[in-house]
């Protein structure tokens, strides 16, 4: 039995806050109120959604000072835990996508790795600029018309409608389509993350030196592509891609990973290595 | 290089199936949004999908059913899938639950991104004034409705919160009959919110009065025309500019109109 550890802190995390955001409309609690297109923590401090607020703000409509406010808080707050904390620690469809990689590994449809000419890791940047020109086009937040996100969201929180069929659709596509294929390629949200979050202070770190190069880690990873120093050099993980989700940390059983803050010096040799 | 060429010629193509897509879920004119909100287009440009109203409405105060001491269900509905209405966005339907029109209106003051506007709530002394909201406005159709008949039913009239006042009742001979009154009801524009009250009341099988968005229920007279014997009536149209449009004289005979085919 491996460890489990952050994985359980994780899914704890998840389905804590989600209940907190149900509890606000089903029972009038107060402590965590609305969604995340905006919400507020006890009735004051206001909270929004990056991505959603730059999609609003790019069709020309002058948001309130709240949601400007809360979008900024949310940045900021990323921008040190690391981006894609979100992803991993709070967004429900990581709980749906995390099921359809697991249920890929053990119905063993992982053999071959496919390379998609066009379906990169970096079609979600593409995504997310053109989510913001669509906005701006239509007059409507684009991606909030389609987003899994926010339908699953309201889902748990109002009640999902035919919205369910869109959760299935992912976790469909995630299981027999595209390895990691929401998350790790399409999502413009994640993506808008991964730019927040590239300088943040916590970051997983690499001993180069305890590690027997067994590669669990890389197995679990659903953005393995951060994981490219593993048996090779003690650097942290520095890319924003990386969702700080901890399960390399779980499954290593030779203490060759774990969290840590972002060591700038790591970041200097490195470059100074490659340079000369 | 060619890559990027088709990855650009891609995006394209995924931006364009985005808009079209974007563009048609948007139109959605049968839907009556909570008090204060902006014009349908600029509501569905502003609302950022929160759910605060919804929340605001469902546990406010006055919700709690008095004999289970339970929250009933509330007025604001969250857009789901298969509601044919933008996803996300509130609205509400009067026949499942209308608006109860309450004083303190709680679910504008916690809209964070001013797509419920609550300064246009707010009366001379700048506070909260429920009347003032427009969510749509009552329709009566007379043919399916009983006083119209000669029934006596005053059932809009009595449960408009804005008794007498939105809907306002004339009295009318029965030359049918010959000897009775028609009791008729009438939706006065200026008064009525569109609270949904009157619809849900209404005891015809399906409503004879029911709620539209104000768009699709309104018509206008535009500035051509101008009320006679009403100087208030020339304000209105005091900014109105003429157009000058040039239309060739015709070249046929006066009389030769009665011999044309009609043509459509």
């Amino acid at each position: 039995m491996k460890n489990s550890k952050y994985l359980l802190l994780r899914r704890t995390t998840q389905v804590g806050l989600m209940f907190l955001y149900f509890a606000a409309n089903a029972y009038g609690w107060k402590i965590l109120t609305g969604t995340f297109g905006a919400s507020y923590v006890f009735d004051t401090i206001p909270l929004a959604d990056p991505y959603t607020t730059l999609q609003v703000l790019a069709t020309g409509f002058v948001l309130g000072t709240d949601v400007l406010l809360g979008a900024a808080i949310i940045t900021m707050f990323y921008f040190v835990v690391g981006g894609r904390a979100f992803c991993a620690w709070v967004c429900p469809i990581n709980m749906v996508t995390d099921l359809a990689n697991w249920l890929r590994r053990k119905l063993n449809l992982d053999k071959k790795e496919v390379n998609y000419r066009f379906l990169k890791r970096s079609a979600r940047y593409w995504i997310l600029v053109l989510g913001l020109l669509v906005s701006a086009l239509v007059g409507v937040a684009a991606f909030e018309v389609v987003s899994p996100i926010t339908i699953m969201q309201r889902g748990l929180v109002f009640g999902f409608g035919m919205g369910f069929a869109v959760v299935l659709a992912i976790f469909l596509f995630d299981l027999f389509g595209v390895k990691n294929g929401w998350c790790g390629h399409l999502c413009p949200l994640g993506a808008a993350y991964s730019i927040i979050g590239s300088k943040s202070l916590v970051r997983v770190k690499h001993n180069h030196e305890a590690c027997t190069a067994c590669m669990d880690c890389k197995t679990v990873c659903p953005e393995n592509q951060v994981l490219h120093m593993i048996d090779k050099e003690s650097i942290s993980v520095t890319d924003g891609e990386c969702t700080n989700c901890g399960r390399c940390v779980d499954v290593c059983n030779d203490d060759a990973l774990g969290f840590g803050i972002r060591s700038f010096m790591d970041v200097s040799r490195t470059e100074s290595e490659t340079l000369g | 290089m060619a890559t990027t060429f088709q990855s650009v010629g891609l995006a394209a193509l995924g931006g364009m199936l985005w808009s079209g897509y974007t563009d048609s879920v948007k139109a959605s004119p049968l839907v009556l949004r909570p008090p204060g909100a902006l014009k349908e287009e600029d509501f569905l440009t502003a609302c950022i999908k929160c759910g605060l109203c919804a929340e605001a409405c469902v546990n406010r105060d006055t919700n709690i059913d008095k004999e289970t001491g339970l929250p009933r269900p509330g007025t604001l509905q969250m857009a789901k899938g298969g509601d044919s209405v933008l996803i996300g966005t509130p609205f509400f339907i009067p026949t499942e639950v209308p608006c109860y029109m309450c004083e303190d209106i709680p679910c504008v003051p916690v809209c964070p991104s001013g797509a419920l506007d609550m300064a246009s709530l707010l009366d001379e002394k700048e506070e909260l004034d429920i009347t003032k909201s427009k969510m749509g406005l009552a329709v009566v159709h007379k043919e399916s409705c009983i006083a119209f008949w000669g029934i006596q039913c005053d059932a809009c009239y009595r449960a408009c919160p804005l008794l007498d006042v939105a809907i306002t009742l004339e009295y009318q001979k029965n030359d049918r009959t010959g000897k009775h009154a028609f009791l008729l009801p009438v939706v006065q524009d200026n008064a009525c919110t569109g609270c949904g009250l009157c619809e849900i009341a209404c005891v015809t099988e399906k409503p004879a009065i029911f709620v539209l968005p104000n768009d699709v229920a309104k018509g206008k007279a535009g500035d051509h025309y101008v009320k006679g014997w009403d100087v208030k009536d020339q304000v209105r149209v005091g900014d109105a500019h003429s157009e000058t449009t040039t239309t060739d004289i015709s070249k046929r005979d006066a009389g030769d109109y009665l011999n044309m085919e009609v043509e459509y």
